[in-house]
């Protein structure tokens, strides 16, 4: 993509072309195809002809003509479907490319995405492609995955939408609790998967799904979500030193920290609060947002962490949050009785390497033996080179 | 389109059920002949009483018991016609069983003629 000006509808107006694409078509390999081909044509024609005054719009109309010329193509008298295709399009057939909006079809197409009958990673990978608009390649190399098992993923997933009938439609009023849990996870995996040092532009394409569902629907956890999401991101700058070092919450310069950014996170929390349904992602916000609001890791305020934790053990008891739970109660003063709270746990934590990272800083700092093995352990369990390094410097420094 | 809700157990499971079970099933099949959902559906013998065959090298071999020893087996079905997945699985999570076992829910395959 040489074209700057194409480059950059295609990162604004991608997701949204294409939701329009598949909403429309009903069929994501045809829309992909229609899209590409729509692409190369604004790469052929933009530079000579000049950028079209609503690029999307274009690429939209573009799109939509190559997909009938397709249908057309592969249409038997027998593919009721493709025909069906051509009749609901005939009214609409050459629109004004500068003229028309674009749709809106992205909530339904993230509910379709993120539907619980599809596997979490192949949501995870759904979205992306279809929602950013990001390659098969992109996807495979932020996940760690060989492309031909992402391209695999992606094509079992567009299978099983066909097959089994998963329908392209938001879900009724009534439901909508219970699938926005699925859709909040893909995009916080996503998020988790760009904040690991390794692809940053995950975390704003999270950012950005999160804007666009509260837009299109404003509800606390979403609001939450996204607060939890600019906490974390207004860190950013604090968290990898001049040498490439990870610096855990501990050591970070707290003067880097994106104040703006915090001020933004922690009003949108308030106000998501104020609606009085409390949920997860709030919760982990506010405990984010005490972070941000402490000048320093001592003077954070460990007891409300503590009692926040409580409530969201109590939404979700997971053994993470439990250990989560354990830490800030060691920080509130009690570490010997969180390290019983962590004798509990090892069982259903064992492969989980920030267990025995957490653990090390706990029994070093009562004086307890077995600090160093599990550094050790989770040195050999860390993902990257930079949590291992970050693992090893922690080693040295015990006494 | 017709989906497939294959209704799945531990043997003895039904004992589990708080309720009248026969009475539940009852009332959703009616639910779901009223609704238009409703195409087919039966119970079956439990596992100890089936039988596989396999034809291999022309032979037939008969054996004694289910296809695989499993926990949780094969207790019934029902076929239901539905708009999409979403109508299919708020159906199969009103079988009964659904509370003790696990249904799951298959589209019919349509063959082109």
């Amino acid at each position: 993509m040489i074209n700057a000006a194409l480059a950059r509808v295609f990162k604004l107006e991608s997701g949204r072309v294409m939701a329009a694409l598949v909403a429309q078509f009903r069929d994501f390999d045809l829309a992909e195809e229609a899209f590409q081909d729509a692409v190369t044509e604004a790469a052929r024609t933009w530079p000579r002809a000049g950028t079209p005054s609503s690029g999307g719009a274009w690429l939209l109309a573009v799109a939509r003509r190559r997909a009938l010329d397709r249908l057309r193509k592969s249409a038997r008298a027998k593919d009721r479907a493709a025909l069906d295709n051509l009749a609901l399009l005939a009214d609409d057939a050459a629109p004004d490319e500068a003229g028309f909006a674009i749709p809106d079809e992205r909530l339904r197409l993230i509910f379709t995405c993120c539907h619980p009958a599809l596997a979490p990673e192949a949501r995870v990978a759904m979205t992306l492609r279809t929602l950013c608009g990001l390659s098969a390649r992109d996807i495979a190399r932020a996940f760690l995955v060989p492309h031909a098992t992402m391209n695999q993923r992606l094509t079992r997933a567009k299978a099983k939408i066909r097959h089994a009938g998963i329908p392209y439609r938001v879900p009724e009023a009534d439901d909508i609790p219970a699938r926005l849990d699925a859709v909040l996870s893909v995009i916080y995996l996503i998020f988790n998967a760009g904040y690991a040092p390794l692809t940053p532009a995950l975390s704003a394409e999270a950012l950005r799904l999160c804007a666009v569902l509260h837009r299109l629907q404003p509800l606390p956890e979403t609001a939450g979500l996204w607060a939890l999401m600019q906490l974390h991101s207004a860190r950013d700058g604090a968290r990898v030193s001049a040498d490439n070092m990870l610096n855990s919450l501990k050591d970070q310069n707290r003067d880097l920290w994106d104040h703006t950014a915090i001020a933004d996170g922690k009003n949108r929390l308030l106000r998501a609060l104020g609606q009085r349904r409390p949920g997860p992602y709030q919760i982990q916000a506010a405990i984010s947002a005490l972070h941000c609001e402490a000048e320093s890791w001592q003077a954070t305020d460990w007891p409300q962490i503590l009692g926040l934790y409580d409530a969201l053990f109590a939404l979700t008891p997971t053994p993470v949050v439990a250990l989560n739970r354990a830490v800030a109660q060691a920080q509130a003063g009690a570490p010997v009785a969180a390290l019983d709270v962590f004798k509990t746990l090892e069982a259903a934590l064992a492969g989980y390497q920030p267990f025995y990272a957490a653990r090390a800083e706990l029994r070093a700092r009562c004086g307890q033996a077995g600090a160093r093995a599990d550094f050790n352990r989770a040195i050999d369990m860390a993902t990257s080179p930079q949590e291992r390094a970050f693992l090893r410097r922690k080693l040295q420094e015990l006494p | 389109m017709q989906y497939m809700a294959l209704i799945y157990d531990a043997p003895n499971g039904f004992e589990r059920f708080e309720g009248d079970l026969m009475a539940d099933y009852g009332k959703f099949t009616q639910e779901a002949v009223a609704a238009g959902v409703f195409k087919a559906g039966d119970a079956l013998m439990p596992v100890s009483d089936a039988s596989s065959v396999r034809v291999r090298g022309g032979k037939a071999a008969v054996t004694d018991g289910p296809f695989a020893e499993t926990k949780e087996t094969l207790g019934g079905y029902y076929l239901l016609e539905c708009a999409d997945l979403d109508e299919a699985l708020k159906w199969a999570a009103k079988i009964p069983t659904a509370k003790i076992g696990t249904i799951e829910v298959r589209p019919v395959m349509v063959f082109d003629r």
